[in-house]
């Protein structure tokens, strides 16, 4: 029982942590593959808003999700200070689009707190807990929500 | 580990035993067309043994047992003791079906019903009549027995000689098989082997890359020792070999061998002497079976490898043309060196993804194989007599249009047998022979793969089908209907012609899913048929799924790819004549047929149609099942060969886009599909079908 609370108590993870509509965010690092600055993407018929379309990440045609849509806190209007988080889900790759990349935090799983009850709702369902770190409040994205399995979902 | 290495034993085994199918099938193939001569019941023989001696390596009970029935039945037909004749060949055909589907339920681990085997088991009784088990080699367990040898080479009565033959490495290394070279020797006069395992080092000390064999061999010949030398002569210095003449015989008992047909022959044999005591193994030659092995020279590749390679060669062929466009910017004079080099290295980038993609080209054999058991049991099925002729079955195509194309085919073939072809009484009435003919026919025809079954039934009954298609609500009574639409009302969904469902093709699946599964690939099916003569269904496909001629086009600022296949012909629509419909409905005059047109722009959601069409061209595109429509499009920019790059895989379908592709800018571009966009602009049957019926 002790030993088991010790290795729960050991499970640091790291983060990268970027802002979005001028609020924080992270995601495990194991699932961000590169970070890569905006391009201009091909825009896809019938896409939902939040989909700005596809970029050639060497070869492969990768979506690109506009976090701050996704999230109810406006379109960005992407330029060239904008970054594209390329992030691996399962099968899928898709590229986060976000303002700027801003730290690799080391959090551990105590230091997860619930989503307090006042985050609205939309909000909440993306976000699966939030660290508090450098006196910021950092939002915990699901990436499993933002970007849904089934591609399908995305169009 | 050793558990990895057993897992490899075993992918190798059911690898070669779909080898080992092919050759079998091949056989029974030309014993229906009665080619065969002895050698082609020898190859069948031969395979369905392998197939039998590696599956008793693998315990695989249910496997051997059949293979033994069914190889005893070949026994007696290839000893001369049974006639081939329909009844005998369908059984046999059968079979190995039957072979086919154990080796598969073995591979994949699933249990078999034994009822079909029990009863295959008793058909064959019947005609092999009353099995001799006291012949020990038809003992139910794999023991390989020098039997056949002096059946079919009659000891010599002249010299004996001992040989030793011990391979090392480098033989095996240089591709030799001793199992080719024992054979060969075989062939020289009456042959035990004695297989003396006595260096092989416990498992834990062998090192898999050292031989560690060594055969002890008596040969009865009246050939002399230079002769016998003769056969060793491409393995010299490979090998350790003493021949020596032995006076006096010395008896080789036999005994088991391991069942293992290659375990002897392949890797091992060692330095260290006495570790293990095995027992002697006697390895009578005359069955030793992997024939197979030595012919073809080829490689099994992991296909993902493959595809990394075709991506690659994509990325390098974009490359190159991103670096032509960024020099062509640069004003370098004409003839210069780097022009030059760019032109040359651009050859090479095209050879090499042509060579590439060669790689993935199969023949359509092994599937035209496939459909003989699908002729074979939809005959039955259905109680008619049929046979199944293949064309061009060297034809090569990518390998995963092969696998998809399983599917429709399978259905085509079905329907041929069961909608196409006569009962044998219609047939005979109309002076036709009571056998059914499928054809089933491949070839290369201008950069595409052409797949062609033919059955000579009694065609399409048209008036038939048109009022299956107008009780159906499919079209309306009054339709003005050519010949060719009426055949095309076949591919309708909801359509199935026979008036009861049978039990074969009518499982609900059109021909019209049979077709969308072709034009998923790229491909178009098309239908002729002559009443009282048969009906012909063509597939035709893109040679690759990888590379596509397209036509690079603009509409509202973004670049789009056009298949070529599509594109009929391009309009000015200023001097063409345009006629407003409706609201909003335009229609384009164009070899006295109307056309609706379709703004690309407004059905991919990017703007509102455009007023004028002044400053725009029209695509004239023409889709499989023969709808057309003229596309507004802002500008035609190129014609060139574009790679296909999957939308699917990280994002999903599109209504209206078949895939992406990279252009020389490093962009994405969409590849549109006219088929979807007609479906979605006019609906699912389109309003153009009573149009182009005046054609």
């Amino acid at each position: 029982m002790l030993d088991e609370m010790a290795e729960a108590r050991a499970a640091d993870r790291e983060m990268v942590a970027f802002r979005v509509a001028g609020q924080d965010f992270c995601i495990d690092i194991m699932s961000v593959r590169e970070i890569r600055g905006w391009t201009e993407t091909t825009i896809l018929p019938h896409a939902q808003r939040y989909v700005k379309g596809v970029i050639n990440l060497r070869g492969s045609v990768v979506p690109v999700v506009d976090l701050s849509e996704r999230l109810g806190l406006g379109a960005i209007d992407p330029g060239p200070r904008h970054v594209i988080i390329i992030t691996v889900i399962g099968a899928q790759t898709v590229g986060l689009l976000a303002d700027v990349v801003s730290d690799i935090l080391t959090v551990n799983d105590d230091d997860l707190q619930p989503v307090p009850d006042i985050a609205s709702e939309s909000a909440r369902a993306y976000i699966s807990g939030v660290v508090v770190a450098q006196q910021k409040m950092i939002r915990k994205i699901d990436l499993g929500k933002v970007l849904p399995a089934d591609g399908r979902d995305l169009t | 580990m050793s558990l990895m290495i057993t897992d490899d034993f075993r992918d190798s085994f059911f690898q070669e035993c779909e080898d080992l199918l092919e050759a079998m099938n091949d056989g029974f193939r030309l014993m229906a067309e009665n080619q065969h001569e002895i050698e082609t019941v020898h190859a069948v023989f031969r395979a369905v043994h392998s197939i039998k001696g590696g599956a008793g390596a693998f315990g695989l009970d249910a496997l051997v047992a059949f293979a033994h029935h069914f190889e005893t039945g070949l026994d007696k037909l290839r000893a001369g003791k049974l006639d081939l004749d329909d009844t005998v060949l369908g059984l046999f055909q059968r079979c190995g079906d039957h072979l086919a589907d154990l080796v598969g339920s073995a591979r994949d681990e699933v249990d078999m019903d034994a009822a079909s085997s029990a009863q295959l088991h008793g058909e064959l009784d019947a005609i092999i009549g009353t099995v001799v088990q006291d012949d020990p080699d038809d003992a139910p367990d794999f023991q390989p027995a020098g039997l056949d040898l002096d059946l079919l080479f009659a000891p010599a009565p002249g010299g004996r000689y001992r040989i030793l033959f011990e391979p090392w490495a480098e033989l095996f290394r240089s591709g030799n098989d001793p199992a080719m070279l024992l054979r060969n020797l075989g062939r020289l006069g009456t042959l035990s082997a004695r297989l003396n395992t006595d260096h092989v080092p416990p498992l834990s000390e062998l090192e898999c890359t050292r031989p560690h064999l060594q055969w002890e061999l008596i040969l009865e010949t009246d050939e002399t020792a230079e002769t016998i030398a003769d056969t060793f002569e491409f393995v010299d210095g490979l090998c350790r070999l003493e021949i020596a003449e032995s006076a006096t015989g010395e008896t080789v008992r036999p005994g088991g061998c391991n069942s293992m047909p290659d375990a002897p022959t392949g890797e091992a044999d060692a330095t260290g002497p006495d570790t293990v005591t095995h027992g002697e193994q006697t390895q009578p030659i005359a069955r030793t079976n992997d024939s197979k092995r030595a012919s073809a020279a080829t490689i099994r590749v992991d296909l993902e490898r493959v595809d990394k390679l075709i991506n690659l060669v994509g990325e390098l062929v974009i490359k190159e043309a991103m670096l032509s466009q960024s020099i062509s910017k640069i004003a370098l004079p004409s003839e210069n060196e780097v022009s030059v080099g760019l032109d040359s290295l651009k050859q090479l980038a095209g050879e090499i993804q042509e060579g590439v993609m060669a790689i993935r080209a199969q023949p359509v054999k092994p599937m035209f194989q496939r459909m003989s058991r699908i002729v074979r049991e939809a005959a039955v099925a259905t109680g008619k007599r049929v046979r199944l002729m293949t064309q061009g079955e060297h034809t090569e195509v990518d390998k995963t249009v092969l696998e998809r194309l399983v599917d429709p085919l399978t259905h085509m073939i079905r329907n041929a047998v069961d909608h196409g072809l006569e009962d044998p009484q219609t047939r005979s009435a109309a002076g036709k022979p009571e056998e059914g003919t499928v054809i089933l026919s491949a070839a290369h025809r201008s950069g595409r793969v052409m797949i062609d079954i033919s059955d000579d039934g009694g065609g399409i009954n048209r008036a038939k089908v048109r009022k299956l298609a107008e009780d159906k609500g499919l079209i309306s009574p009054d339709a003005d209907l050519g010949p060719a639409e009426i055949d095309n009302l076949l591919f309708l969904p909801g359509f199935s012609s026979k008036d009861e469902v049978s039990a074969l093709s009518g499982r609900g699946v059109g021909l019209d899913v049979a077709r969308s599964e072709v034009q998923a690939l790229g491909g178009r099916v098309s239908i002729t048929s002559n009443p009282g003569e048969g009906t012909t269904f063509s597939i035709s496909l893109p040679l690759t799924l990888a590379v596509l001629e397209g036509m690079v086009i603009e509409v509202a600022g973004q670049t789009m790819v056009v298949p070529i296949t599509a594109v009929q012909e391009t309009l000015q629509p200023r001097t063409a004549e345009i006629h407003a419909i409706g609201q909003d409905g335009r229609v384009v005059t164009n070899r006295d047929r109307l056309v609706p047109i379709v703004d690309l722009g407004a059905i991919f959601g990017f703007r509102p149609p455009p007023e004028t069409l002044d400053n725009h061209v029209l695509l004239l595109v023409e889709t499989d099942n023969g709808r057309h429509c003229a596309l507004i499009v802002d500008g035609i920019q190129d014609q060139r060969q574009v790679v296909i790059k999957s939308l699917e895989s990280n994002y999903g379908h599109v209504n209206g886009v078949a895939a992406a592709t990279i252009l020389g800018d490093g962009r994405i571009a969409l590849i549109i599909d006219p088929d979807g966009i007609i479906r979605d602009a006019t609906g699912p049957i389109g309003g153009d079908f009573q149009l182009h019926a005046a054609r």
